[in-house]
């Protein structure tokens, strides 16, 4: 029964989807978290998704996590703990507009998924009661 | 079959209703994935060929190690999956249109739903023909 797949399908879009706000969630979270060199700044972390052919049918999953090569801010504040000889600190290079934008798009796309089962639950559930 | 005749064309909608289903699924699913195309069947010419008129054209295999054609999942044949044209294109390659998927989906429940109904009365009609009163 296909609309069975339907679960699969859809739980593996939601699970790609909670990736994606986590990687969001920790972005916005380490958005003002400073480093003393600029290779060790926090980088906007994005998932790169891919289909994927399982027995269920053709879902989604996190083929991995890449890192933003955006450049890193240095700022001047010669106070801070962390800041080197010349009196800089680095910023991490998370746009928090964009961020934002992301975490949108990734809970409507959630919510898109938990629809769909949702419906198909219901058809099956009518499906079973056939002939009540 | 004998289930033919008393069912109609709507046991066979329904199965390919809920084949439909899980396509859309996979499209609403893949809507964020670089490079997914969207794909879709055509309804009216699947359903027709169920019914026996103009079957569409499947890949024969003659010999038993033959593989299916490519994406042949979901119950369908890869050459009746069609891809959508997208209205507009994204630049990472996913032809996707998620409110428009999701009417399909919508659409296509409320059929599923249709055939069900079909099917139920039908269903109701023997069980009241066989009880004796």
């Amino acid at each position: 029964m296909s609309l069975f797949n339907v679960f699969g399908i859809s739980g593996s879009g939601m699970s790609a989807q909670s990736v994606r706000l986590n990687l969001t969630a920790s972005n916005l979270a380490n958005s003002e978290s400073v480093a003393s060199r600029p290779e060790d700044a926090y980088r906007a972390r994005h998932p790169v998704f891919q289909s994927v052919l399982e027995e269920a049918g053709v879902g989604v999953r996190t083929a991995g996590v890449v890192e933003s090569a955006a450049e890193t801010e240095a700022r001047y504040a010669p106070g801070h703990p962390l800041a080197d000889d010349k009196g800089y600190v680095y910023e991490s290079n998370v746009n928090a507009i964009e961020e934002m934008a992301n975490m949108i798009s990734a809970s409507r796309s959630f919510q898109q998924n938990v629809e769909v089962m949702n419906t198909s639950k219901e058809l099956l559930m009518r499906t079973l009661r056939l002939g009540e | 079959m004998v289930t033919d005749k008393i069912f109609g064309i709507h046991a066979r909608a329904l199965e390919l209703r809920g084949q439909r289903a899980e396509l859309l699924a996979r499209n609403l699913a893949n809507a964020d994935t670089p490079g997914y195309k969207a794909r879709d069947v055509d309804f009216r010419t699947l359903l027709a060929s169920e019914a026996g008129a103009g079957a569409p054209v499947n890949l024969a295999r003659t010999a038993g190690g033959h593989l299916p054609a490519a994406g042949a999942v979901g119950g369908f044949e890869d050459v009746t999956l069609k891809y959508r044209v997208p209205s507009q294109p994204s630049l990472d390659g996913n032809t996707v249109d998620e409110q428009m998927e999701r009417g399909e989906f919508a659409s296509n429940s409320v059929r599923y739903m249709a055939s069900l109904q079909f099917l139920e009365k039908k269903v109701s009609g023997l069980i009241r023909t066989l009880r004796e009163e």
